[in-house]
């Protein structure tokens, strides 16, 4: 779902931001064998970035918003696992596999994981970019009830394009299991009074990396 | 690992969520999809290898090495990936540089993007509703709860990592570091300097 919750730029009553000294990097072994969870599993090909991203937006908003970070993810995979016919419900809910797995074409190995790797995104381009550094841009006013990387608060904005990124794997498509359906990505730069108005700071820019089809010429 | 297992605890109490992530983790290892050692792995990457000193190498060389800076400006995976002593980083990452002008700062409004390359896993407050949902519209009010309050006059600029792109701010170097080797130097470079919540520490 695009208008969702984790959709949070511009919210308001969320409160402080609370750094914390000398954070440790999981503040529980669950945390870490979920973060390794999924990585294992999205080192399997069976889904993209964007793909486990939709699972943990589509959960409903007042679970999302009560979750934490990583019981999200941890929500999420539970759900694609299933979705994707690897794991049945009633595996879930006996806490033990009670069938053997289907055959994947990759699984991670110990050696493979030692070598930290991320994924290249970008692709070769099908077609010439459309805009240029300097092009003022409208963002659409889109609402998709599927996964977007269009922020609410950057729809129906007026823009410039700062950088051109280069053609990358289209996330609205790709989340759904429609095909990378390649699209070329843009650095888009917003005045904040653009964004919200004119009572906003005037030496306050905010920039989205947006992806072709969701820009018109302005 | 089994149930059993459990007895092993000496009493301690396993919280709901260590037991449904255990309860995963058994049953995508059981049907052959998981190899539990390399869950291993990659936790000790990230709790032992990659974090934030990574990238304060690569700023600390931008500011004594004037070429690797332009480059880094540039492209910064191709800058990092062809420096010598840092290990590859095969993302999309952009380096940004703050200025007496303009002042950076990174968010991701949709989940949690971050360079992890460099700066390993982000911590709690960056993937946390207040932070992803004020950054963008009270980049002010947030910096001061950092205890960052910028000089009047500087702009900022905000970049809402929404693709599969990934931004390290590159700080000003601190005054009255002159002379100082690159390692010296490194040892200023926060993580916060580096996401745009906070400046390098002072020399001593």
């Amino acid at each position: 779902m695009t208008n969702s919750a984790h959709d949070m730029g511009g919210m308001h009553g969320f409160g402080r931001v609370e750094p914390e000294p000398n954070e440790p990097v999981f503040h529980a072994d669950w945390e870490a064998r979920v973060y390794a969870l999924q990585r294992a599993m999205g080192a399997t090909g069976l889904w993209t970035i964007d793909g486990g991203r939709a699972s943990i937006e589509n959960l409903p908003p007042l679970a999302y918003l009560a979750a934490s970070y990583y019981k999200r993810w941890f929500l999420g995979l539970e759900r694609r696992v299933v979705a994707h016919g690897l794991v049945g419900e009633d595996e879930i809910a006996a806490g033990r596999a009670l069938r053997p797995g289907i055959r994947l074409n990759r699984k991670l190995t110990a050696e493979d994981a030692k070598a930290v790797s991320y994924p290249h995104y970008d692709r070769p381009s099908p077609s010439p970019a459309r805009f240029k550094p300097g092009d003022a841009v409208r963002t659409k006013n889109i609402h998709p009830t599927t996964h977007t990387r269009l922020p609410r608060y950057a729809r129906g904005k007026l823009g410039t394009v700062e950088a051109v990124r280069g053609c990358h794997v289209f996330p609205d498509t790709a989340a759904l299991g429609a095909g990378e359906n390649p699209q070329w990505l843009y650095n888009v730069v917003f005045d904040a009074r653009e964004l919200w108005g004119e009572e906003a700071d005037p030496a306050i820019k905010v920039s989205i990396e947006a992806f072709e089809p969701y820009l018109a010429p302005a | 690992m089994s149930a059993d297992d459990h007895s092993h605890d000496h009493g301690s109490e396993l919280s709901e969520m260590q037991l449904r992530v255990r309860a995963l983790e058994t049953i995508l290892t059981e049907k052959g999809y998981v190899d539990p050692a390399a869950l291993d792995q990659i936790v000790e990457n990230f709790e032992t290898r990659i974090g934030p000193h990574i990238g304060a190498r690569v700023v600390a060389r931008a500011w004594v090495d004037p070429e690797f800076k332009r480059r880094l400006l540039a492209d910064a995976t191709e800058a990092v990936n062809s420096a010598a002593g840092f290990d590859p980083v095969s993302n999309h990452l952009i380096a940004v540089e703050n200025t007496p002008q303009t002042h950076n700062v990174v968010v991701c409004t949709l989940c949690s993007c971050y360079p992890a390359a460099v700066l390993g896993l982000p911590p709690v407050w960056y993937k946390s509703a207040p932070y992803r949902s004020r950054m963008v519209i009270d980049p002010r009010g947030v910096l001061s709860e950092f205890g960052l309050t910028l000089p009047s006059g500087t702009d900022i600029r905000i970049w809402d990592s929404t693709a599969e792109t990934r931004f390290v701010v590159v700080p000003m170097r601190p005054a009255g570091t002159e002379g100082w080797s690159e390692e010296q130097l490194a040892a200023l470079v926060t993580r916060d300097s580096m996401v745009g919540t906070g400046l390098p520490k002072s020399p001593e």
